[in-house]
């Protein structure tokens, strides 16, 4: 049966019913309703193919290739196939299929208003595009669809082309991703100079032919390039603009899905094509985590928009997956395979794991925005008694991304944490620092993470309303419940099935040509037991699950036993003698003060206080206050201005060689082709 | 047979005994200030009344604050059966780790601090406000502390550190007393004690864990009342089972368990004696003075750790 599911025509069929979405929502776009009703449909199709062919392409051990020749000479459509394109395809298709159904529901907001034809279009090419990059074999193929990826995203961003903030979005994630690009370009064709071979499987092969010195700068650019996507300090800064700038169900593919190709890149070059690399790669990819997972937690929780909140929690939490994927490169390179393992499998299934639920937050959040009309969580309050099922969404979404057990985010956050302790034990003096580092780090980041969400979640669906919007809200139509309920559940049934994901995941990391056949680390026994370097640590999901369900029941004996015929009366929370109002409530800048205050040296916060008087001349009736709280962008101010500011410098100089005259310019073109010329001999 | 009876003191020796360790705290407290101060049986007392009063809930509470009070009494059953208390040969491989201690306690943080924001009062915001500020920044403290008990005895299972750690080398005695100072700080951080919470005043300047449950009463009072209650004797346990395991029971007999029970009940009388005297020898501090504090008792911890590896 498996083998039938991945036959070539089962893996372009995928492609084509994607490619079917695209086309016909185009074809419908004079009907929003038909266009909405095409894209929809062909992408849930799309998406379930894609779910068991992944789920097929895991269980078989067999490597899958499909060639389709071009008819230009250097480029051919190579697929490969193999245990790790799989693991991506299946997370692909997975979240595409929730946020789909999701998005039925979820566009109907655009009738009338923009075109739902070139969204399903740009929808439908922007999946195709993703599971074109963890699929593609061949360097000029890959970034190819690299590119449709990045531009289809773009289209995405700026879909709402009104708002001019979306548009200045837009073109900062467009200038970004390219910059990225520039990288990975200069990377993969480095790697095509010392091999000689545009194919991945062939670069593969004969990896030993590049010097050390060059596979370094290709770290370098690889790291930088797929960095910029995956969204790192401090090349992150495009992130927290363009993902609220999408329409929710694109921002949960964006944040979900779309950031973890870079990773799925790095692990691919890092691990797959070279097999030797260096301790300090390790070290490099560990302090960039650790700076990415604490500076962008601090971030998220000074944030007032929430889905630049959520968008700041995606850095973090590749800034956490990174330190997986870093303990793993520093393991790998001291040869001790199976710690490498257990690093990569707990960076794995993070991804996963974030996948699932920072998809249901946006999807959360979009649901929270389509009914209050506005991001800012300072307008929300009060939602849970207008949409309970959001609201219990959301909570559950919030607590895996907290990782309290027993949700998925805490198994794959153990599995880290075991991975960086290993390191602090095992390693020399100074990379044992660096361990030692991103571990507290790490545990700060998910303290830091905790307040984060209660501030997120009860900002947003507790208290009373703090505004008209609030006040009116409704519960959102079936699809979009839907989608979120799925993901919800997906949340604890990850959570729960830990132990079998685990050994998915050693399946998995076996594929990967720096591992091959290794003793694991992480081993689980009968009872789901996952212990991990030989009974260092170990756990249980379902135990941990148990306990919590038998202390509730140990509770509501209790309460039955001793306190039966006491009443329940609805009263006024305490209001001090005056009527209470949603400005005596906390506000979100109030919740988050005392953290940014204490982390003051890192977000530079500041105050503006204004004040109008009803008499200029005699000051003494204030008309209105104001005060405004900021967070200074120091990337902006020491990174991106000083780079800004050099460039400028640069041009004004070569504007000086830019005359306006012609036959200068001839000049110029004489030189450049004699210099070429010059070159290339 | 006689390991199931064992395993049924274990799971309800914690909660039992955990509102007479408040008491004897208020009890020495009231010594010190001269006053002849309740029985120590007083909390039980209390408890017993709010079970049996009728509740006022707030008409902007949602469920969460009607929920928050089982799920925080929860957490600490399910924790109180993961550690360590008189015996350590109980081994509990499924959910006696570190982090799972850790996490589930963060259950409780978390729906403490919704409860606190559910009912829409001035109060419970900034109390939840601040308890996250003090145990998000706590939890370094705690989780490296007890790490550096794990490197010593190459395990990160509760149950296995105390059974290993009382046959130590003199060489790690070192880093073990910094990693109890640091765990100490944190203890009192968690558990709303001197310096950082003032656990009897309803003061709006000073209070944070009395903030959030200002609105609660009746039975739901009682169930936080006692959680945070199992929650101090929870911290009290972890270092004295942890970091002072001598008397525990390493193997099953009668004897070998009633010794190890008295050691416990002796152990965690020193640990009350302690804290009352330092409630009632010093001032709470200011809450932007809290993070130096917390971030020493992390430094402590990754000296101690320094030590080890």
């Amino acid at each position: 049966m498996f083998e039938a599911m991945l036959s070539q025509s089962t893996f372009f069929a995928i492609m084509v019913l994607f490619g079917l979405g695209a086309i016909t929502a185009l074809f419908f776009r004079k009907d929003d309703k038909l266009a909405n009703l095409a894209s929809s449909f062909f992408a849930i199709l799309g998406s379930l193919l894609g779910i068991a062919y992944s789920i097929a392409a895991i269980n078989s051990d067999a490597a899958i290739f499909y060639e389709i020749k071009s008819s230009f000479p250097l480029l051919s459509f190579n697929f490969n196939i193999d245990h790790l394109s799989a693991f991506f395809i299946f997370i692909i298709s997975l979240i595409s299929l929730f946020c789909s159904i999701y998005g039925i529901g979820y566009i109907k907001h655009y009738y009338g208003k923009y075109n739902l034809g070139t969204l399903g279009f740009f929808y439908n090419f922007f999946i195709l595009g993703m599971l074109c990059v963890v699929t593609a074999s061949n360097i000029l193929f890959f970034l190819m669809v690299w590119e449709i990826m990045s531009l289809a995203s773009y289209f995405l961003v700026i879909y709402e082309r009104n708002n001019q903030d979306n548009i200045k979005a837009g073109l900062l994630y467009f200038i970004m991703t390219h910059i990225g690009t520039a990288f990975i370009i200069l990377a993969l064709l480095l790697m095509h100079k010392f091999t000689g071979s545009f194919d991945f499987f062939t670069i593969k092969e004969s990896v030993g032919s590049i010097p050390p010195l060059v596979k370094d700068i290709i770290f370098i650019l690889a790291f930088i390039g797929f960095g910029t996507k995956a969204g790192i300090i401090p090349m992150h800064i495009w992130l927290p603009a363009a993902h609220p700038a999408a329409p929710s169900h694109v921002s949960a593919l964006m944040s979900g899905v779309m950031i973890k190709t870079g990773i799925y890149m790095m692990i691919r070059i890092f691990f797959d094509i070279f097999t030797d690399a260096p301790l300090w790669w390790g070290a490099v990819v560990l302090i960039v985590g650790s700076a990415s997972a604490l500076l962008g937690v601090l971030y998220a929780m000074a944030e007032n928009d929430l889905k630049k909140l959520l968008a700041y929690s995606s850095i973090e939490n590749i800034g956490i997956i990174l330190l997986g994927l870093g303990s793993a490169l520093s393991f790998a390179a001291l040869e001790m395979k199976s710690f490498a393992a257990l690093a990569l499998i707990a960076s794995l299934f993070h991804i996963l794991n974030h996948s699932v639920f920072k998809s249901l937050l946006f999807l959360g959040a979009g649901s929270v925005i389509s009914k209050t009309h506005t991001r800012n969580i300072e307008e929300y309050g009060g939602l849970i008694k207008h949409m309970p099922q959001t609201a219990l969404f959301f909570l559950a979404g919030s607590m895996a991304i907290s990782a309290l057990p027993p949700f998925n985010g805490f198994f794959s956050e153990w599995m880290t944490f075991q991975a960086l302790f290993e390191g602090m034990k095992s390693m020399d003096s100074a990379y044992q620092w660096i361990f030692v580092f991103s571990a507290g780090s790490l545990v700060l980041t998910s303290g830091l993470a905790l307040a984060t969400f209660v501030k997120a979640f009860g900002i947003t669906f507790l208290a009373r309303p703090r505004s008209e919007g609030a006040l009116h809200a409704k519960e959102s139509s079936l699809s979009l419940r839907l989608g979120m309920a799925a993901l919800a559940a997906l949340c604890l049934l990850f959570g729960l099935s830990s132990g079998f994901l685990s050994g998915i995941f050693n399946n998995i990391v076996r594929g990967i040509k720096s591992f091959g056949d290794y003793d694991p680390a992480l081993v689980v026994s009968q009872n789901h037991l996952i212990s991990v370097n030989g009974g260092f640590s170990s756990i249980s999901a379902p135990a941990v699950f148990a306990v919590l369900i038998l202390a509730g029941i140990a509770i509501f004996a209790i309460i039955r036993f001793v306190s039966k015929e006491q009443k329940v009366k609805i009263g006024a929370t305490w209001d001090c003698g005056t009527n209470l109002e949603p400005r005596m409530e906390i506000t979100s800048t109030g919740f988050s003060r005392t953290l940014i205050m204490i982390f003051k040296g890192i977000l530079k916060p500041s105050k503006q206080a204004g004040i109008e008087y009803r008499d200029a001349n005699m000051r003494y009736f204030p008309k209105s206050r104001t005060m405004v709280f900021e967070i200074s962008d120091v990337y902006k101010k020491y990174f991106y201005k000083p780079i800004h500011n050099f460039v400028l410098k640069i041009s004004e100089r070569v504007k000086k060689i830019q005359s306006g005259n012609v036959n200068a310019y001839v000049l110029y073109i004489f030189m450049a082709l004699i210099l070429l010329l010059f070159f290339a001999v | 047979m006689a390991e199931i009876i064992i395993w049924i003191i274990q799971i309800l020796i914690l909660p039992a005994l955990s509102p007479l360790c408040v008491g004897v705290i208020r009890k020495i407290k009231a010594r010190f200030q001269n006053r002849q101060g309740a029985s120590i049986f007083q909390p039980y007392n209390d408890l017993w009344k709010f079970f049996h009063k009728d509740e006022v809930i707030s008409r902007d509470a949602s469920w969460i604050f009607r929920f928050a009070p089982f799920a925080i009494f929860g957490a600490t059953l399910a924790v109180s059966a993961s550690i360590p208390i008189f015996a350590s040969f109980l081994s509990n491989n499924f959910t006696g780790d570190i982090l799972v201690v850790i996490y589930i306690l963060a259950i409780g943080t978390f729906f403490l601090a919704l409860a606190g924001l559910d009912v829409g009062g001035a109060f419970g915001g900034f109390g939840a406000s601040r308890e996250m500020t003090v145990s998000s920044l706590a939890e370094g403290g705690l989780l490296f502390s007890l790490l550096v008990l794990s490197f010593v005895s190459g395990t990160t299972n509760l149950f296995s550190i105390s059974g290993t750690i009382d046959s130590l080398s003199l060489a790690s005695l070192l880093p073990v007393v910094l990693a109890f100072l640091g765990f100490f700080i944190v203890l009192l951080a968690e558990t709303a004690r001197f310096p950082f919470d003032n656990p009897s005043t309803h003061l709006e300047l000073t209070m944070i864990h009395e903030a959030m449950i200002i609105e609660y009463s009746g039975k739901r009072l009682a169930l936080i009342e006692w959680a945070s209650a199992n929650k101090l004797l929870i911290f009290i346990t972890l270092g004295s089972s942890l970091f002072f395991p001598m008397g525990i029971a390493h193997s099953m007999g009668f004897i070998a368990i009633a010794a190890a029970i008295l050691f416990y009940l002796l152990k965690v009388l020193v640990f009350c004696v302690v804290i009352a005297i330092i409630e009632s020898s010093i001032a709470k501090l200011r809450l932007f003075r809290l993070p130096d504090l917390l971030l020493f008792s992390f430094i402590l911890s990754i000296i101690a750790i320094g030590l080890t590896i």
